[in-house]
């Protein structure tokens, strides 16, 4: 396929539809008003002459950035999705599901049920892009279309990232230096910036902080999880993140939802945590292999998670003075 | 018949990701024939699935070369048996190991605890195979996943990359659907590795076992020493 016949041919609003990336590669520019119904090229031509020449640039030269851009984000596959689509199969007793679920790019959606309920073939059929040729029969599409085999092969190990509370640094080296590591494979240009803000998150959501040139085998269960979570958010260009029990890790966990909520990424979250369950968002009900309900959070729900929050407060303010030594008598008339 | 040659590094989970992709084709007749140096114990793990397999050590011999001249006869005797799928299962000891055949679909198993520099370490074994199939992904964090897979992806960019837990068998289908769409092979003879075997003919491959030049007969690399 070639792309620069592609971006010649196409009205800007419809490569833009083909191509999402377009639309950031526009706005990058500042080129977000260009008129929609023409070409590139034509529609650059709308422009102030001065424009583009101020960028150090040609309406050529950007129609040839645009292309060279596409072939790379074809090879990087599907870096950006922007929902995947979940249709029903049936449960371990073949029982339909009935269930036609649509998850955009910053929601968090929970998944709950007992061990053995089926998250983790759920999560299975997303990674593998399922088309009906699970265990489940389930289908998941990716912004509303099937994936082909070819694509499943190259994009299976890039699609998904995960979390879950198994995980560890593995590799013996100081923070920054492995983010730099990471950065680096995603070939990002403002690395510096982006590690920064990793760092910044990371220590946002930790208990306790930790400095740049720490060892990754150093740092505590929190202090691991708060920089995995950070570089999931900042650096892993994964655009479909599942994320299994984050509850137990000794993070700022509300924090942590709110950081990944809003984003680009498509979050999946297993939790019994009815703090981080009933947090605004749906709930995807697990039972017997199977989807068996997919629950908004209503209005007694949120009463209960008012009270839920205001818990928490005490409870994190109680721990930070426990940590810090302090009686706990003063926090008792918050009770 | 169809044939897949598994390779990796010692435990690095080539038995479990054979084991999970049988459990993925099940209505296949599947016989694992396993080449290893001295010793296994992967035979027991087979029996224990119910997957025939045979077991050939190669001692004294050089791995890759007791490979390729065995690997005709376990796949007539597969044919023989009436068997529709061969698994050849052989440890890369020397890091320079590749026993996969150009036609034959070609499986590299690595995990990911086994170090960020390990993809660029083994080699042909690693660079001429059509599946990298990675382990161990499950307790190493996501952040050293992408990296370990950027690393891979530098040495062979045209293999299909897999994610794939020997445990639960995530990811095992898609290698199944790899296997399941490779063509059917009449015989081997005639084909061809995809790799030279190491050069193994100098005195010590006879059973010479003294050290010295006056001993040394046959092929020699001398190193440089100043």
């Amino acid at each position: 396929m070639d792309f620069y016949q592609e971006i010649t041919a196409l009205p800007l609003g419809e490569l833009i539809r083909k191509y999402s990336v377009c639309a950031d590669f526009l706005h990058g520019y500042g080129l977000d008003a260009l008129p929609r119904q023409l070409p590139l090229e034509a529609a650059l031509e709308h422009l102030r002459s001065d424009m583009l020449a101020d960028m150090g640039l040609s309406a050529f030269e950007l129609v040839d950035l645009l292309s060279e851009l596409l072939e790379q984000e074809a090879e990087a596959g599907l870096s950006r999705v922007r929902s995947i689509e979940i249709l029903g199969g049936t449960d371990k007793d073949g029982q339909p599901e009935n269930v036609e679920l649509r998850i955009r790019a910053g929601e968090v959606i929970r998944l709950v049920g007992p061990t053995g309920s089926g998250k983790s073939q759920l999560l299975a059929d997303i990674e593998c892009a399922a088309r009906g040729d699970t265990p489940t029969g389930r289908w998941v599409l990716f912004d509303g279309k099937e994936l082909r085999d070819e694509q499943r092969f190259s994009l299976g190990n890039r699609l998904v990232a995960q979390l879950t509370q198994n995980m560890n640094f593995v590799m013996d080296s100081p923070v920054e230096d492995f983010l730099r590591l990471h950065a680096r494979s995603r070939m990002l240009s403002e690395a510096d910036a982006v590690i920064a803000h990793c760092l910044e998150t990371a220590n946002a959501l930790s208990g306790e902080p930790f400095e740049k040139d720490t060892r990754l085998t150093r740092l505590s269960g929190g202090q691991a999880r708060a920089l995995m979570i950070a570089d999931a958010a900042c650096i892993s260009p994964s655009p479909i993140l599942l994320i299994d029990e984050i509850e137990n890790a000794g993070i700022d966990r509300v924090r942590a939802v709110e950081l990944l909520t809003g984003g680009n990424k498509i979050v999946l979250l297993a939790t019994h945590d009815p703090l981080l369950a009933l947090s605004a968002g749906k709930r995807i009900v697990l039972h017997n292999g199977g989807i068996r309900a997919v629950l908004e959070t209503n209005e007694e729900e949120s009463e209960a998670l008012r009270k839920l929050r205001e818990a928490d407060l005490l409870n994190t303010s109680l721990r930070r003075a426990i940590r810090a030594g302090e009686r706990i008598v003063s926090h008792v008339g918050n009770v | 018949m169809k044939m897949l040659t598994v390779s990796g590094p010692p435990s690095a989970g080539k038995t479990s990701v054979i084991l999970r992709l049988c459990e993925e084709l099940p209505n296949r007749k599947i016989a694992v024939v396993k080449f290893d140096c001295l010793t296994s114990f992967d035979q027991e793990q087979y029996a224990a699935a119910g997957i025939p397999v045979v077991v050939g050590y190669a001692g004294k011999l050089c791995p890759d070369h007791f490979f390729v001249t065995n690997v005709q006869e376990a796949f007539d005797w597969a044919r023989r048996k009436g068997f529709d799928l061969l698994i050849t299962e052989s440890a890369g000891l020397c890091n320079r190991c590749s026993p996969h055949i150009r036609g034959v679909p070609a499986v590299c198993v690595i995990d990911n605890l086994a170090g960020l520099n390990t993809p660029r370490k083994l080699g042909p074994m690693l660079r001429l195979a059509d599946v990298v199939a990675v382990t161990k992904g499950d307790i190493v964090s996501q952040a050293e996943r992408e990296v370990f897979a950027y690393n891979i992806r530098q040495m062979n960019p045209r293999a299909t990359l897999l994610r794939l837990n020997g445990i639960t068998g995530q990811g095992a289908f898609l290698l199944a659907k790899i296997v399941e769409r490779s063509r059917e092979i009449d015989t081997l003879s005639g084909m061809q590795l995809r790799f030279t075997t190491p050069a193994a003919i100098c005195a010590y491959c006879t059973g010479e076992k003294r050290i010295g030049m006056e001993y040394q007969i046959g092929m020699s690399k001398p190193m440089e020493f100043d």
